[in-house]
């Protein structure tokens, strides 16, 4: 998958599931300070990660990810 | 097929109100970091005890199925909360609902019970010993909880419900069923002291402990499947479930249950806002609410799902039969009482204010 791919499939997921607004997603838009996303959101976003792209993200490298990109990056990661 | 249908149904929440304001007066938190993380606006603390309020909400249940006391075989109470380690919370309802003719036993699933309950009696009743079974949920949760810790203090409160099942041709009842149990990760939502492990101190303490987000993660999962599978098993579609009655722990979990089983919002009966989480009494209550808000019509397919320490989870496709009118209503309540749910918590702070 191209990042772009992945960028685009975030950002639905993120309006979808999470009901963020689209305008305000950027990649270096921030969870908790810009997107104001808490620490239950973090774990939904975590599961339709999991479920929406298949890969595991153990609690260790979930608590590195602060940013839409560094997301994406991770998504990047796990899918080889 | 001897069916096991839902006949009566009834609650009883004690009088004494918890706001999210009372609450901001003994622990660091806010109305606004509660309503927005868990739904909950305010919770229940009782004044008596669990078998007190099972009771109660047995009796109110006995009247809407027409039935007396004595008509009971077996009294089944979900509670992890009991008042004595011995006898069982379900031996003081049946004499304070004066049916001394039903056996009766307590039931510990955690927050999945009343399911575990709910199946247990549609078992029995299949196989032909049991005619009419009072299934009860009853929690006094607020006496294992430590207001200090705000990660719990917030969420649980008290109450009951119960709902009568009868033997009958008619089409009803359970269809189908999930439950399961991890006792790997007991440790995740746990009161660790209060068995034979061990005496309260400092270490191990007689209060709720709970890992948030991993209960949060679980709970969705497990939830979500353990619905799907009831469905499938009954030979039917989501879309022809009427009405998802879930465990009221968290709206943020109930929001996301609904949004991986792709169910439409309308269709998840949700009363968190006004009783937190009271365990294994969440669902009776919701369906006695459900019932009298119009939400559950004769023949409704309604899926009941549930997740708890243990870890418990349980989901079952209730088929609902043709009552949906109460045939009578109980005067039995609880003793009267004017205590406001700050009052009531005083022990608690008292306690807990000071450290064990």
């Amino acid at each position: 998958m191209e990042r772009a791919e992945v960028e685009a499939k975030l950002t639905d997921l993120l309006v979808d599931e999470l009901g963020l607004d689209r305008d305000k997603i950027t990649m270096e838009a921030t969870f908790e300070e810009d997107l104001e996303v808490d620490s239950l959101g973090v774990v939904e976003l975590l599961m339709a990660l999991e479920d929406n792209f298949g890969v595991a993200i153990p609690d260790e490298e979930a608590e590195r990810i602060t940013t839409v990109g560094e997301a994406v990056t991770v998504v990047m990661e796990k899918l080889g | 097929m001897r069916n096991a249908v839902v006949t009566g149904w009834g609650k009883c929440v004690p009088p004494g109100v918890l706001s999210n304001a009372d609450l901001e007066t003994i622990t660091d938190t806010s109305d606004e970091w509660i309503t927005t993380r868990t739904g909950i606006e305010e919770r229940r603390i009782s004044h008596v005890e669990t078998s007190d309020m099972a009771a109660v909400a047995g009796l109110r249940a006995l009247a809407a199925a027409g039935l007396e006391p004595g008509d009971l075989d077996m009294i089944l109470v979900a509670t992890c909360t009991p008042d004595r380690l011995v006898p069982s919370a379900a031996s003081l309802v049946q004499h304070k609902m004066g049916a001394e003719g039903a056996a009766a036993m307590d039931l510990n699933a955690a927050c999945s019970g009343f399911i575990f309950g709910l199946v247990t009696a549609q078992q029995m009743i299949a196989a032909g010993g049991f005619d009419r079974i009072a299934v009860i949920g009853a929690e006094k949760l607020h006496y294992f909880i430590d207001f200090t810790d705000r990660s719990t203090s917030v969420l649980f409160g008290d109450g009951a419900g119960a709902v009568i099942v009868e033997a009958s041709e008619e089409d009803g009842g359970v269809r189908s069923f999930d439950l399961g149990t991890d006792g790997s990760a007991a440790d995740i939502l746990c009161v660790p002291a209060s068995g034979t492990e061990g005496a309260p101190t400092t270490d191990r303490r007689t209060v709720i402990q709970m890992e948030g987000p991993e209960v949060f993660r679980r709970a969705v999962a497990a939830m979500g499947d353990a619905s799907t599978r009831v469905v499938e098993a009954a030979g039917l579609g989501l879309d022809d479930v009427d009405l998802l009655i879930p465990h009221q722990a968290n709206i943020r979990i109930i929001d996301a249950t609904a949004r991986r089983l792709r169910l439409d919002p309308a269709k998840v009966f949700v009363n968190i806002a006004s009783y937190g989480n009271t365990s294994a009494a969440t669902i009776p209550i919701a369906i006695a609410e459900a019932v009298e808000q119009g939400r559950i019509t004769p023949g409704a397919n309604i899926v009941l799902a549930a997740f708890g320490g243990g870890l418990t989870w349980a989901a079952a496709l209730l088929r609902w039969g043709a009552r949906v009118e109460p045939l009578g209503e109980s005067d039995a309540d609880l003793p009267e009482s004017h205590a406001t749910g700050l009052e009531l918590m005083q022990p608690n702070v008292d306690l807990y204010g000071k450290g064990i």
